[in-house]
C-alpha cells in the first residue's frame, strides 16, 4: 500500500492549476443513480443528504416564524386564529430545535469532514450511518404527519399536564422527536467511535483539527443526554394517549420531574447545538487569518469545559418552578461558568485574527457575526443566570431573544460560515463573493433588527407565547417584523446562488483558501476513499507558526 | 483472500482496528443505555421520597418468588452467553453455538414469567396510571406511582430483553454461516456485552421493586 505523507506545505497559495486535468473520479461522480445517493454509505454523501434535509427543515421553520412574525405585526387577532398560533409556535420551535439545529452542523459538515480531517476512509460504522440518516428522516416524517393530523399546541417543550390533556396530536409530535433521538445517538456513537480508532497514523489526539474536538464533546453530550430525553418523552407520549400518568397530577404523578428529565437533556442540548458552531469557527479563523489558533489547547479544553459544566446547569430554567434558594443559587453560579469557558474560546479567536494576516471573506464574515451574536447573547445569559432578575424575566421575550441570539444566531451563522467555508470542497465549485458577503450582511442586520428588539419587550413585560399585546408594545413588534423580512432575504440569497453555483460556479481549486487544514489537502472534491493512497501525518492540523511571515508576504 | 481478509470492511486497515471500533462503539452505547434508566431510577427516588410507606407496600404486594425465580434466569443466561464467548474464542463454534441458544430460551422464559406476572397483577386491579379497581379499594396516592413505575421500568427492561435476545438469535444465525467465528468472536462478545448489561438492570431493579 503506497501512503501520502501529510507534511508541512510550502506554498500556502497553491498555483491555480486547471482542475479539469487534475480531477479524477470524485465521490460526486463514482455513482450517479439516485438510488447510489439514497442508499449511500459514504459519510460524504451522507452528509450532503443531511445537509438537503436540513436546510429543507430550515426553510420550513422559517416560513413558520415569518407567520408568527406577521401575526405580531398588529395588535389584536389578524393574520390567524388563537389555536393556529398556538400551533404555529409549538411546530417553529419543534422544526428548528430538532428537526434543523440538532442535526445541522454535526450530521451534514460533521459527517462530511470529521472521517477526512482524522485522515480515515470512512466513519467506523458506515451502514449505521446511513440507518441514522434514514432514522431521522422517519422522525422528521412523524413530526410533519403530527401538523396533517392537525398539530400541536403545547410548545416545544411539551410541558404537562398540560400536554396529558392537549387535544391535539401530541403522541404523533412527541413520537417522531422520539426517533429522532435514536439518529442522535448513532451519529453520536459513530463519531466517537471513529475519532477513536480511525485516526490516520501519526495523527495524535492533541493534534486532531479543533472541529474534530467540537464533534467528539457534542457526540459525548448526544450520547448521554439524548436517552434522558427519550425517556421523558417516551412517558409523555403514554401519559396523553394512554393516561399512564407519571407526571400527571390527577393519576399521582408529578409535572416537575419532567421539567428536570426534559432539562436535563434540553440545557445540553444548547451545547449540541453551539459546540458544533465553535468548531467551525476556529477553522474559519484560523484558515482566513493565516495563523494558528492562538491557544490550541485552550480551545480543546474548554470544549470539553462546557460539555461537562452543561449538564449541571439543566435547573436555571426552573428557577420559577419550586426550587429551593440553595439549589437556585447553584445552578445559577454552575450556569455562569458556562460564559467563563466560552469567553476563552472568544478570547482565543480574536487573538488570531489580531495577531494573523486577515483575507476578509464571507465565512469569515459570518464569524464576526458569530462572534457579536454569540458574545451578546451570552452576556444577557449571564444575566437570566442570576435568580432575581431571571423571575422577572422569565417566560417573556427577553428569553425568547436570549436564546435566539445565542443558540440560532450561533448556530446558524456558523451554519451558513461552514456551508460557505466548504462549499468548493463539497462541490467543487465557487460561490460569488459578492452575493456571499451582501448575504452574510443581510443575514447579520435582519437578525440583530428581528430579535434586539425582543430584549426590550420582554423587559417591558411582554410574555412569550401570547396572541395578542396592548397597543404600547406595537411599535417594537413591526421593528420586529420588519427585521424577519430582512433576515429572511438574507437567507434566500444563498439558496439562490448556492444552486446557481453548483452548476454554473466557477471550478474550485484544491485549495481555494490557502488552509492548512487536513480536509484542504485532498483533492477537490474528494475522491470516494477521500485520499488517493493511506495519509499519514507527519504534523498537526494546524502548521502556519512556522512561517508566518511567508503567509504574510503572500498575501 | 484469506479468512481474515474475508471479515474485514475495506474502510478499516486491519481486523484488529476493526474489532478495537465495534467494542469502543458498543461500550458507548452501553454508556446510553445507562443514562435511559438513569432517568427511571431518578423517578424511583423522586417518588419514594414522596411516598415511602406506598412504596413499601407496593413491594410487599409484589410477587416475590417470580421476581427472584426470574433473578436466577437471567444470572444463568449471563453464565451461558459468557461460556459461548470463551467456546468460540477457543475455537468450538457448535458449543458456543449451543450455549447461546440456551441464553436466548432463558431470556424467553424470562418473559414468559414476567408475563404471567403481569397478568395476576392486572386480575387483582392493578394496572399503571392508577387504573383497576385496587386503587379504589387501597386510597393511599402512592400506591399509583409505584405501580406505574413498576410496570414502566420492568416493561422498558422487558423490551431489552427481548432486544438482547433478538440480537443474540442474529449472531447464531452468524454463527450458523460462519460469518461470526474464531477471528471475529469480537462479534458475539459485543451481543454478549449487552446481554450482561441488560442482566445488571435487573440486578439493581429486583431489590427496588421486589425486596425492600
Amino acid at each position: 500500500m503506497t501512503t501520502t505523507v501529510v507534511e508541512p506545505v510550502a506554498d500556502v497559495h497553491p498555483p491555480r492549476r486547471s482542475p479539469a486535468a487534475q480531477r479524477g473520479e470524485s465521490y460526486l461522480t463514482a455513482q450517479r443513480t439516485v438510488l447510489s445517493w439514497l442508499l449511500t454509505t459514504d459519510h460524504k454523501r451522507i452528509g450532503i443528504l443531511y445537509l438537503l434535509t436540513a436546510t429543507f427543515f430550515l426553510g420550513l421553520g422559517g416560513v413558520f416564524a415569518l407567520a408568527l412574525r406577521l401575526e405580531h405585526l398588529t395588535p389584536g387577532p389578524g393574520l390567524m386564529s388563537p389555536m393556529t398560533y398556538n400551533r404555529l409556535f409549538t411546530l417553529h420551535g419543534v422544526t428548528m430545535v430538532w428537526l434543523f439545529m440538532i442535526p445541522s452542523i454535526p450530521t451534514a459538515f460533521g459527517n462530511f469532514f470529521l472521517p477526512i480531517m482524522v485522515g480515515a476512509k470512512d466513519v467506523a460504522f458506515p451502514k449505521l450511518n446511513l440507518l441514522s440518516y434514514w432514522i431521522y428522516a422517519l422522525g422528521s416524517a412523524v413530526v410533519l404527519l403530527s401538523l396533517y393530523l392537525g398539530g400541536i399546541d403545547t410548545g416545544w417543550t411539551f410541558y404537562p399536564p398540560y400536554a396529558s390533556t392537549s387535544p391535539t396530536a401530541v403522541f404523533w409530535a412527541v413520537l417522531g422527536v422520539f426517533i429522532i433521538g435514536w439518529s442522535t445517538i448513532i451519529t453520536g456513537v459513530n463519531f466517537i467511535a471513529t475519532t477513536h480508532t480511525m485516526r490516520a497514523k501519526g495523527l495524535r489526539f492533541m493534534q486532531m483539527p479543533l472541529f474534530v474536538w467540537a464533534m467528539y464533546g457534542t457526540s459525548v453530550i448526544q450520547v448521554l443526554a439524548t436517552p434522558v430525553l427519550g425517556l421523558a418523552l417516551a412517558l409523555t407520549a403514554l401519559d396523553h394517549s394512554f393516561s399512564w400518568g407519571t407526571f400527571d397530577p390527577a393519576r399521582g404523578g408529578d409535572p416537575l420531574l419532567f421539567q428536570h428529565l426534559f432539562w436535563f437533556y434540553s440545557h445540553p442540548a444548547v451545547y449540541i447545538m453551539i459546540l458544533p458552531a465553535m468548531g467551525v469557527v476556529s477553522e474559519v479563523v484560523s484558515t482566513f487569518s493565516h495563523r494558528n489558533p492562538f491557544s490550541y489547547k485552550a480551545i480543546a479544553y474548554s470544549t470539553f469545559g462546557i460539555a461537562f459544566v452543561g449538564f449541571l446547569t439543566w435547573g436555571h430554567h426552573m428557577f420559577v418552578s419550586g426550587m429551593s434558594v440553595l439549589d437556585a443559587g447553584a445552578f445559577g453560579i454552575l450556569s455562569m461558568l458556562v460564559a467563563i469557558f466560552s469567553a476563552i474560546k472568544v478570547f482565543n479567536w480574536t487573538w488570531t485574527l489580531k495577531k494573523g494576516a486577515v483575507s476578509l471573506r464571507t465565512p469569515l464574515l459570518y464569524v464576526y457575526a458569530f462572534l457579536f451574536l454569540f458574545v451578546f447573547g451570552g452576556m444577557t445569559g449571564v444575566a437570566v443566570a442570576t435568580t432575581s432578575l431571571d423571575v422577572h424575566w422569565h417566560d417573556t421575550y427577553f428569553v425568547v431573544a436570549h436564546f435566539h441570539f445565542i443558540m440560532v444566531g450561533g448556530t446558524l451563522t456558523a451554519f451558513l460560515a461552514a456551508l460557505h467555508y466548504w462549499f468548493p470542497k463539497m462541490t467543487g465549485r465557487m460561490y460569488p463573493e459578492r452575493l456571499g458577503v451582501l448575504s452574510a450582511a443581510l443575514v447579520f442586520a435582519g437578525f440583530f433588527v428581528t430579535f434586539f428588539p425582543q430584549f426590550l419587550l420582554g423587559n417591558a413585560g411582554m410574555p412569550r407565547r401570547y396572541y395578542d399585546y396592548p397597543a404600547k408594545y406595537h411599535s417594537l413588534h413591526v421593528l420586529s417584523t420588519a427585521g424577519s423580512w430582512v433576515l429572511a432575504a438574507g437567507m434566500t440569497l444563498p439558496l439562490v446562488y448556492l444552486t446557481w453555483s453548483l452548476f454554473r460556479g466557477e471550478r474550485a481549486p484544491d485549495n481555494p483558501w490557502g488552509s492548512r487544514s487536513f480536509e484542504w489537502r485532498t483533492t477537490t472534491p474528494p475522491p470516494k476513499h477521500n485520499f488517493t493512497a493511506q495519509p499519514e501525518f507527519t504534523v498537526g492540523a494546524y502548521d502556519y507558526a512556522t512561517d508566518v511571515d511567508t503567509a504574510e508576504e503572500a498575501l | 483472500m484469506s479468512a481474515a481478509e474475508e471479515h474485514l470492511h475495506d474502510h478499516f486497515a486491519d481486523l484488529e482496528q476493526q474489532e478495537v471500533a465495534a467494542r469502543v462503539g458498543l461500550w458507548i452505547f452501553l454508556a446510553s443505555e445507562v443514562l435511559l434508566f438513569a432517568g427511571l431510577f431518578m423517578l424511583y427516588g423522586a417518588f419514594r421520597m414522596e411516598h415511602g410507606r406506598a412504596f413499601h407496600e407496593g413491594i410487599e404486594h409484589a410477587t416475590k418468588t417470580l421476581g427472584s425465580v426470574n433473578t436466577g434466569v437471567l444470572l444463568v443466561s449471563s453464565g451461558f452467553v459468557a461460556y459461548a464467548v470463551h467456546a468460540l474464542r477457543t475455537g468450538q463454534r457448535s458449543r458456543a453455538m449451543l450455549c447461546t441458544v440456551v441464553t436466548i430460551v432463558l431470556a424467553l422464559v424470562f418473559l414468559v414469567i414476567k408475563i404471567v406476572e403481569y397478568a395476576e397483577h392486572l386480575r387483582e386491579g392493578i394496572g399503571p396510571g392508577g387504573h383497576g379497581h385496587f386503587f379504589a379499594e387501597h386510597p393511599d396516592p402512592g400506591l399509583a406511582p409505584f405501580w406505574t413505575l413498576y410496570y414502566t421500568t420492568t416493561g422498558l427492561h422487558a423490551v431489552h430483553v427481548f432486544v438482547g435476545a433478538t440480537v443474540l438469535s442474529f449472531i447464531v444465525l452468524g454463527m450458523a454461516l460462519r460469518r461470526v467465528d474464531e477471528k471475529t468472536a469480537y462479534r458475539l462478545e459485543c451481543g454478549a456485552t449487552y446481554w450482561h448489561l441488560v442482566d445488571l438492570f435487573w440486578i439493581f431493579l429486583w431489590p427496588l421493586y421486589y425486596l425492600a
